[in-house]
């Protein structure tokens, strides 16, 4: 039997770096199989350990079960645990996972535009009208690109509205500015 | 449906601008009359949040999607909060003409 499909997990952002190296006898570090963590086990150690957010609200934010997110949570810590004491690499890569807004890349015109209406399906390019386009992959993303996806915010757990994180203020003393409820 | 495009200039053979909080004119273009408006831009020589405040002055004339070269990253979130949908089109030196002949397929 097949085991069962994982649903999607949503990052808000990519990790700034590719991993970890360790440093100190050259030898111990070399031809050692990196140890591979995944964007959606970055992102719960983020919201978890750095947001300092409990596994319900961090669940939410990444649009899984909290029994889920806690399975990827200990999986994370399990990853950087081996990686601590055998001396092992760590890369960032891979993961079943979707940063935010939808971006797609069109063939006719070669633009890339996102989808802000997340119910509604897009039928063709907005700039050029070509039916032709492929959603956007963010490994195939150049450099320039990623500056798309660098900012920071909230998602509210009641209605899904996008708040910008305004540092200094806790997110569970915010009130969602679209449904007006209390963001924890 | 109006859709706005940063310009490098106020004429037809202007080119993209690079950036679209800082460029120098805004083109205003209603796809159901075919009315086309330049707007210069006040924050051109803006220090700071440049990106936001054409952000406001997009959002007040009511326009549902914007053309730029780049967006940056103050921007990209306000936008998705609005529903504008940003188009990023990479082509330095395409002419507002034909964007705008691009956007009436």
């Amino acid at each position: 039997m097949s085991p069962r499909i994982k649903t999607i997990r949503k990052v808000l952002n990519p990790p700034t770096i590719k991993g970890f190296k360790p440093y100190g006898p050259e030898s111990f570090a070399q031809d050692m199989e990196p140890v591979n963590l995944l964007f959606e086990e970055y992102e719960a150690l983020r919201l978890s350990d750095y947001d300092m957010l409990n596994h319900h609200q961090a669940s939410v934010m990444m649009q899984v079960s909290r029994p889920t997110f806690t399975r990827i949570y200990a999986s994370a810590l399990q990853k950087i645990a081996k990686a601590f004491v055998e001396g092992r690499q760590i890369s960032i890569s891979g993961g079943k996972v979707y940063f935010d807004s939808d971006w797609y890349r069109c063939h006719g015109c070669h633009c890339y535009f996102n989808n802000p209406h997340k119910n509604e399906a897009i039928v063709n390019c907005p700039l050029c009208g070509d039916r032709q386009f492929t959603s956007f992959d963010y490994d195939n993303m150049n450099l320039e690109d990623k500056t798309l996806y660098n900012d920071d915010f909230f998602v509210c757990p009641h209605c899904g509205f996008e708040v910008k994180n305004q540092a200094g203020i806790p997110l569970n003393q915010q009130t969602c500015p679209d449904c007006n409820s209390l963001m924890n | 449906m109006k859709i706005a495009i940063a310009s490098s200039g106020n004429t037809l053979e202007a080119i993209l601008d690079k950036s679209f909080g800082r460029c120098a004119y805004f083109v205003i273009f209603d796809t159901e009359n075919q009315a086309i408006e330049f707007i210069p831009n006040p924050n051109k020589d803006v220090e700071e949040n440049a990106g936001p405040a054409s952000v406001q002055l997009i959002a007040s004339k009511s326009v549902s999607k914007i053309v730029s070269h780049e967006f940056g990253m103050k921007i990209k979130p306000l936008l998705d909060s609005m529903k504008i949908q940003m188009i990023v089109l990479k082509e330095p030196g395409k002419q507002i003409r034909e964007i705008i002949g691009m956007l009436n397929h």
